[in-house]
């Protein structure tokens, strides 16, 4: 009880503990920029940046241990919507939404925009198609649905295999993620960042599960919004004179337009479904559509960021959160084509033209860690590995076609651009961490979690005691966490490339049985099941023949968005195999009804469905 | 629903559904339609933004936001007056 009234005084303060905390913060930044004019050096601010804040991370990871069984796997449900929405827009935003979008959009202008829209619209099939009636259901995990939806542990253990095929390597991606940004702060090696992050990571979700896992996502949304916020809205305002870069970019795309003719450009910042000469044709623009599609249905598939919805405490409640999650994760995500503007302007202005000797600072000094190229001279590629190919004509000015700029460079530089102090970029170092080992936390959890919960407790050990669940638990989290980690200290290149196959997967193998489940009660057991195992079926053969055995593409569509084929081929088949099967019992039918309406108990078909705590 | 009768629950599920294809609406036209003739509204301007630049980059994000914040208000004055809202 005791445990209760001091939870209870946590969540009736929580404006008053984060504003503290985003206060807390600020005067840490401030304190280092006056360090740093006092002649402190980068290397120092950029470990004081790092530790200092995983610190944090790692002090709320311990304070929200927890040995309840509801705490570990729901954070007790009682997470208020707003809080719920930052720590999902944490959990959502991962270290390729912060440090790598940017770049995309600078590199295929319009095109690069299928992400924006992909990643922000699929919330919308989130709340109502989904979360609130996943909520009022009321269990752990997303396969706990499927387990009592459609008869047991067949579609459970379906269920699970698509889970940890999509979010494997998604998880692994963001460790590797956190160790660029570690070793590349802290002067240390990839592999050992890689198990510092690891550190970082662990001490957030291992004591407290989804407990902890919540209240330092939303502590490292804070960060990570802070950290991306800033340099651009600064840069804004120097080049613009409003500190708006939202609304000022616009802008800098005018100016971009008007340069490119002059500069060579063949295909233009917002030229539409087109082709790289600029060649506006109906395969461009079906894959612009088909990846916006897949990226959507993906968001509101993947068990990471539904599971998130279990932790409010009402059904209304889960509802209001997603609103607010959109609404946190669109402020990252309008803003993102902003630094992608500002930066062209930055190169078509000051960069391209320019003798070698008079670049910006910024070009040189990201150019030694190998994030830009210049490549006039011919041997240029001996000292910029991005210049492997580029024959420059050695004129002693750089052309466009003579430069390289890497996707993460643009967020990254975007502090030097400014002209701002190292900081600043420590901040955003800060802010990229946060978000790479937020979204990582919750990855993991999701994959422990189904291991733990829906492998061991309910299909191999049902009486299992509650403290040898909480206990494997934890072990399978460490042993994931230590199995993606070695993973991605192998650098490898086909995992970081599976990374974006996670949607297409997550949306073929678990949507339509997610979907039909709720709102069609004549879905059959056989039906969801085959429909799940044709919807995966597809999906990851498109991927594995089209990407390691030269398959070609059906209609010219790219692989990441096989759930164009995926999805549609799941809700056939279940449909199809529905109506060939016998209906779903009365009983059934009954709990379908009792999930769709917020009040009340729910009715299981089953019994032995109910969950223990 | 423990105290619906079967006619108010076929009525409250209509309602709901009813919601759930107007949303699903507003998803395709911001996510899909609206887009498709990005071509002809990039020859007009607004803030320095061509047209359809602006929707994907903004104006389809915002309408997201919105429509989601008035779903979540809807729903709930449906539950409420159906009277399965849940207490607290």
């Amino acid at each position: 009880m005791a445990n209760n009234t001091k939870d209870g005084g946590f969540i009736a303060n929580l404006g008053k503990i984060y504003g503290m905390y985003t206060g807390g913060f600020v005067a840490f930044v401030i304190v280092l920029a006056i360090l740093e004019q006092l002649g402190v050096s980068n290397q120092v601010i950029g470990y004081l940046f790092v530790f200092l804040t995983i610190g944090v991370y790692a002090l709320i990871g311990i304070l929200s241990r927890t040995a309840e069984m509801g705490e570990y796997y729901v954070a007790g449900r009682k997470v208020p919507a707003l809080y719920n929405g930052m720590a999902t827009g944490s959990d959502w935003m991962s270290a390729a939404s912060f440090i790598g979008m940017a770049g995309t959009l600078y590199l295929s202008g319009y095109d690069g925009l299928a992400f924006v829209l992909g990643w922000t619209g699929g919330y919308l099939l989130v709340s109502i198609l989904l979360a609130p009636y996943l909520r009022k259901f009321g269990q752990f995990t997303v396969p706990d649905f499927l387990g009592a939806r459609y008869g047991g542990n067949v579609a459970r253990f379906v269920g699970v295999i698509v889970l940890i095929s999509a979010s494997f390597a998604y998880v692994t991606a963001q460790i590797f993620g956190v160790g660029i940004i570690a070793s590349r702060f802290l002067g240390i090696s990839f592999e050992i960042a890689v198990f510092v992050g690891l550190a970082g990571i662990l001490v957030c979700s291992m004591l407290g599960g989804m407990r902890a896992v919540t209240w330092t996502q939303v502590a490292q949304y804070i960060i990570l919004i802070i950290a991306y916020l800033i340099p651009v809205i600064i840069l804004s305002a120097k080049v613009t004179g409003v500190p708006i870069p939202q609304l000022m970019y616009g802008q800098a795309i005018e100016k971009i337009q008007a340069l490119e003719p002059t500069l060579g450009v063949v295909k233009g910042h917002t030229a539409t479904f087109a082709n790289a000469k600029g060649e506006m044709n109906f395969t461009d623009g079906l894959n612009f559509f088909a990846l916006i599609f897949c990226l959507m249905v993906g968001t509101a598939a993947l068990p990471h960021i539904l599971m998130r919805y279990f932790t409010t405490p009402s059904v209304r409640d889960a509802r209001k959160s997603v609103a607010w999650s959109l609404f946190f994760i669109f402020l990252l995500y309008f803003t993102a084509p902003s630094y992608a503007a500002f930066a062209k302007l930055e190169v078509y202005q000051n960069v391209i033209g320019t003798s070698i000797d008079q670049l910006p600072a910024w070009v040189q000094s990201w150019g030694e860690i190998g994030l830009v190229g210049t490549c006039d001279r011919p041997d240029a590629a001996v000292r910029y590995a991005l210049c492997q190919g580029v024959t420059g004509n050695n004129d002693g000015i750089l052309q466009l076609s003579e430069f390289r700029i890497h996707t993460d460079a643009i967020v990254l530089a975007t502090p030097e651009i400014a002209g701002l102090p190292y900081v600043i970029a420590g901040l955003v170092a800060a802010g990229g961490l946060a978000a790479a080992l937020s979204t990582a936390d919750g990855l993991l959890l999701a994959i422990a979690n189904a291991l733990s919960h829906d492998i061991y407790y309910r299909m191999i050990d049902p009486h299992a005691p509650t403290k040898r669940r909480l206990i494997l638990s934890r072990v399978l989290l460490v042993g994931v966490a230590i199995v993606a980690a070695f993973t991605a200290a192998q650098k490898p290149s086909t995992i970081l490339a599976m990374v974006a196959w996670a949607f297409s997967i997550a949306a073929s193998g678990l949507f339509p049985a997610l979907v039909m489940g709720i709102w069609w009660k004549r879905t059959s057991n056989a039906g969801a099941i085959a429909g799940m195992i044709a919807g995966y079926g597809v999906c990851v053969f498109y991927l594995v023949m089209t990407q390691f055995y030269g398959m070609p593409l059906w209609f010219g569509v790219k692989n990441i968005s096989c759930g164009l084929f995926g999805i549609p081929a799941a809700f056939i088949v279940t449909y199809v195999v529905s109506l060939m099967t016998p209906a779903p019992s009365k009983e059934m039918q009954d709990f379908i009804d009792s999930i769709r309406i917020p009040k009340g108990e729910v009715k299981l078909a089953r019994a032995e469905d109910a969950i223990a705590h | 629903m423990s105290d619906l009768s079967p006619d108010k629950a076929r009525a409250y599920w209509a309602r709901t559904s009813g919601l759930m294809w107007t949303m699903l609406g507003i998803w395709f036209f911001f996510g899909f339609v609206i887009h498709i003739f990005a071509p002809q509204l990039n020859g007009i301007k607004f803030l320095g933004f061509p047209l359809g630049f602006y929707m994907a980059a903004q104006g389809s994000l915002i309408a997201f936001v919105v429509s989601l914040f008035w779903f979540a208000s809807k729903q709930n004055s449906i539950d409420e007056e159906f009277g399965v809202a849940e207490d607290e």
